[in-house]
């Protein structure tokens, strides 16, 4: 028993990774900062007992790790890089910064000292506040006491003596690599700034710091803690025992961006992660636009054969939304809410969130307002409402995002919503607009409350959207739950391309709805039709009565969206019809009609409570190449779940569909979809 | 210097204010820490953020800290209280998705899925229940069962029958995904 024991401890002690060294450092930092805070070091709010670097010299006192050392030494790099003139040129100098010899920083500590000395008297507050809103970093007083002079010099004898001369580059050159994913310190160089006029502009507005994500290559986590939600496929429903089929529309686009970047890694993508729908409506088709006057989006439908099963028909449900003028679009007010739990600290998620959310501030229009609010490692609103219109403001804020820390302070979600409310005005539109990896402690504890609380301000008109970055803690299953509970979408941002797709080339769809609650039922006639399957939206089932009931929520069709729906359907007296007739049931039914089924569909337009409808009878028709490439992703998607319909039909018949479909694809989406496809194809073999 | 200094004088000294001795402290058990903050939370990131939050409440906790515990126990107890703690805060916010799946089932399955990636150890120690988690950390954390049955508050004997229910359901899991 113990030998076995002795295995697992083995195994486990091989699988247990180091301590990250820049954590470690911070953490230690953070332990210190609270017990000063606690042993009451400072009696007064407003005490003057220590200094910054007096500060700093206690830890490195305390810390004789490597990685304390390169924190300190990041410090103190951070100092010289705003406070004097070779520091700004470095800061500048994008690549240039790794081939300073350490001697030719150490000949700077003279400009440091005068520096110093002609800086304003709370530089070093502004350096070191924390983003932990308990941790007491108020212990770093605004006064420079006269042993701060020193300071440099000592750090610097300090590197010196532990690290051989060869090595001192590269401690150096973390502490400017601290720059570009910012960590200690550097979480408010905004604040620095402000109070150092002369470096605002150069170290705020030029973005160019920001480390590039390279989008194809994202490491594989190690253990991940994802969820996806569970819902079996849709079940072969005979027509004669339940006829109607009830659903609400989805416009995510989330499942298709999960299932990219993990075929990027190399890896099929957990089947609870495809929902076939999302793939789906991931791609924009050309469907026929309504016209001037009518409905808000018209539907079509189509049929097909099956391309896995020549014995059944699909039958294709396009809705395509009307896209308004975009120039007389009503002023938009954007509350962004950021986490900013350690766990953001990846160039996958906070660097790609500020250049995703950069790009999306050209698409704003001057009227329109941006705050920011951000959870977890730091809590409160770091950007009150500003105009779209003054990015250099709207940047600062970004850029001093930071990530680090767990503790949740003020419900983060209570006050985007509040910041929102104050900025709401008549004829405006509101959304808080979600980004995380996961981390969704918001400050609300109740699970049904934070559900209620995002229906009741979804009711009053301010609508959540979602979206997540990086991989390893997705919560893909609350990502749901939240925007659809908010009437918003949730989508995966994984790549700057993508953030490009959401954010930029669909944001009027997005952000504005043109129809809401849209429901879709279909009656099918069992005098055609034996049995029928809907591909997709297990997550979004309604019941039949749900239909007619407009306080049921259902999703929201934006503005120039399309939705698609994709029945497989058996006709009566086709070889492919599973169940067998009952022997017992009635006789022969004289068969009623010709068609197939009846399409019903219900809206609300925006602002109303009281939905619309719009029927179409279902007939076969011919089908499209949008409705062919629309049937090649369904199918790409149940392959990729392995569903069991599919019979023989392969990857390698997927992507001579979908290339027999691509159409124009002026975005490129539909290529990639076959290099997906190509991908998926290898990794299953 | 302080290097000869026990655990428990440099824990009674930080408990007085002593600084330095703080620091001495929770450098001297950091890397540790964290080992075990990872065999209780089977993730990286987790383990971060878990040791993050141990260290951020640690020197409030100092008082609860009594002269006769040993410091590694100690240790072991606030580790395992803050684990739960952030699982409990996990569990609320998933029961958010009622209606999406029960989000431990699907946890698993996704880690099912990237069974591969995964040490195979850490994701079968995520499904088993939290008890028998915790007790397996703890002993594979070199804790004497005398030490792990004081860090949960149950008898010597509770802690090597769940020792031998965990062994047990490992190796279920392990003989199950043989078969599979």
């Amino acid at each position: 028993m113990t030998d076995d024991l002795d295995d697992l401890k083995a195994l486990m002690d091989s699988a247990t990774p180091r301590p990250d060294a820049q954590r470690r450092a911070e953490n230690l930092m953070l332990a210190q900062e609270n017990f000063d805070a606690l042993q009451g070091s400072r009696p007064a709010p407003r005490p003057t007992p220590r200094t910054i670097f007096s500060g700093v010299r206690t830890m490195l006192d305390t810390l004789t790790t490597k990685g304390g050392l390169t924190a300190t030494t990041a410090l103190v790099a951070v100092g010289l890089l705003f406070v004097t003139p070779q520091g700004q040129d470095l800061w500048q100098g994008g690549g240039t910064q790794k081939t300073i010899p350490v001697a030719e920083r150490t000949q700077t500590t003279p400009a440091v000292e005068e520096a110093l000395q002609n800086a304003p008297g709370n530089f070093s507050e502004g350096l070191l506040r924390a983003d932990r809103e308990d941790v007491g970093l108020d212990d770093f007083n605004s006064g420079f006491a006269p042993e701060v002079m020193e300071a440099p010099v000592v750090a610097f004898d300090r590197l010196s003596q532990t690290a051989p001369a060869p090595a001192a580059p590269t401690q150096a050159e973390k502490g400017v690599i601290t720059l570009g994913s910012p960590m200690v310190g550097l979480n408010h160089a905004d604040d620095l700034s402000a109070t150092l006029p002369q470096t605002r502009s150069r170290a705020q507005a030029d973005a160019t710091f920001l480390p590039t994500p390279a989008p194809d290559i994202i490491a594989a986590p190690e253990a991940n803690t994802e969820a996806f939600p569970e819902a079996a496929p849709n079940p072969l429903k005979i027509t004669q025992e339940e006829p109607v089929s009830t659903f609400s529309i989805d416009v995510d686009t989330a499942a298709y961006s999960v299932v990219r970047s993990s075929l990027m890694r190399g890896q099929l993508p957990p089947k609870d992660a495809v929902r076939v729908e999302e793939m789906i409506n991931y791609f924009p088709y050309d469907y026929p636009a309504p016209d001037a006057g009518a409905a808000p989006f018209r539907p079509t439908v189509s049929t097909m054969t099956t391309p896995w099963n020549p014995d059944t028909q699909l039958v294709h449900i396009a809705l395509q939304g009307q896209l308004p003028a975009v120039e007389t679009r009503p002023p938009l007010n954007l509350v962004f809410l950021i986490d900013t739990s350690g766990s953001m600290n990846d160039p996958t998620k906070l660097p790609l969130l500020r250049q995703s959310f950069l790009l999306m501030l050209d698409q704003l229009r001057p009227e329109d307002e941006v705050a920011i609010v951000t959870y977890a490692g730091s809590a409160g609103q770091v950007l009150a409402p500003t105009p779209a219109s003054d990015r250099a403001t709207i940047t600062r804020a970004l850029n001093g995002l930071g990530a680090g820390g767990s503790t949740n302070g003020v419900g983060g979600l209570e006050q985007a919503y509040l910041v929102a409310d104050g900025m709401a005005t008549d004829g405006e539109v509101n959304r808080v607009i979600l980004a995380t990896d996961g981390d969704f402690n918001v400050g609300i504890n109740d699970p049904d409350a934070l559900k209620d609380f995002i229906a009741d301000k979804r009711d009053t008109g301010t609508y959540l959207s979602v979206l997540g970055f990086g991989r390893g803690n997705l919560d893909d299953a609350t990502m749901q739950a939240l925007a659809q509970n908010g009437n918003g979408t949730a989508a995966y941002i994984d790549t700057l391309s993508e953030a490009q797709k959401v954010l930029v080339d669909q944001l009027t769809g997005a952000l504005f709805s043109i129809a809401g609650d849209v429901k879709i039922q279909v009656e099918w006639n069992p005098a055609q039709i034996a049995e029928y399957r809907l591909i997709g939206y297990e997550t979004r089932a309604l019941n039949r009565e749900d239909f007619n009931n407009d306080k049921v929520d259902a999703g929201e069709l934006g503005a120039g969206h399309s939705v698609t729906a994709i029945y497989e359907v058996t006709p009566v007296g086709s070889p492919a019809q599973l169940s067998d007739p009952l022997r017992y049931a009635n006789e022969e039914r004289t068969p009623v009609s010709d068609e197939w089924g009846f399409l019903k569909l219900r809206y609300k337009a925006p602002g109303e409570d009281v939905s619309q409808l719009i029927t179409t009878p279902i007939a076969p028709s011919d089908a499209g190449s949008e409705a062919q490439f629309a049937a090649a992703i369904a199918g790409f998607g149940q392959l990729l779940r392995d569903d069991t319909y599919l019979g023989d039909w392969s990857y390698a018949d997927a992507i001579a569909l979908a290339n027999a479909a691509r159409g124009t694809d002026p975005f490129g989406y539909r290529s990639e979809a076959v290099q997906l496809m190509r991908l998926a194809d290898s990794l299953s073999r | 210097m302080r290097m000869t200094t026990s655990d428990e004088d440099l824990a009674l000294a930080a408990a007085d204010g002593d600084r330095a001795a703080f620091s001495s402290l929770l450098d001297r058990h950091y890397d540790r820490l964290f080992a075990f903050c990872f065999r209780l939370t089977g993730a990286r990131a987790e383990a971060e953020d878990l040791t993050q939050d141990i260290c951020a409440a640690l020197p409030a906790k100092l008082a609860s800290y009594q002269r006769r515990a040993k410091v590694t126990t100690w240790l072991y107890k606030v580790a395992v209280n803050a684990a739960h703690d952030r699982r409990r805060r996990r569990a609320t916010y998933a029961k958010a998705t009622t209606g999406w799946g029960d989000w431990e089932i699907n946890r698993t399955a996704a880690n099912a899925d990237t069974s591969r990636a995964v040490d195979w150890l850490t994701m079968a120690m995520n499904q088993l229940p939290e008890d028998l988690r915790d007790t397996l950390a703890l002993v594979l954390d070199d804790a004497t069962h005398a030490q792990a049955a004081e860090v949960l508050g149950v008898s010597e004997g509770t802690i090597s029958w769940r020792i031998s229910e965990a062994k047990k359901r490992l190796r279920a899991i392990k003989d199950m995904e043989d078969a599979g």
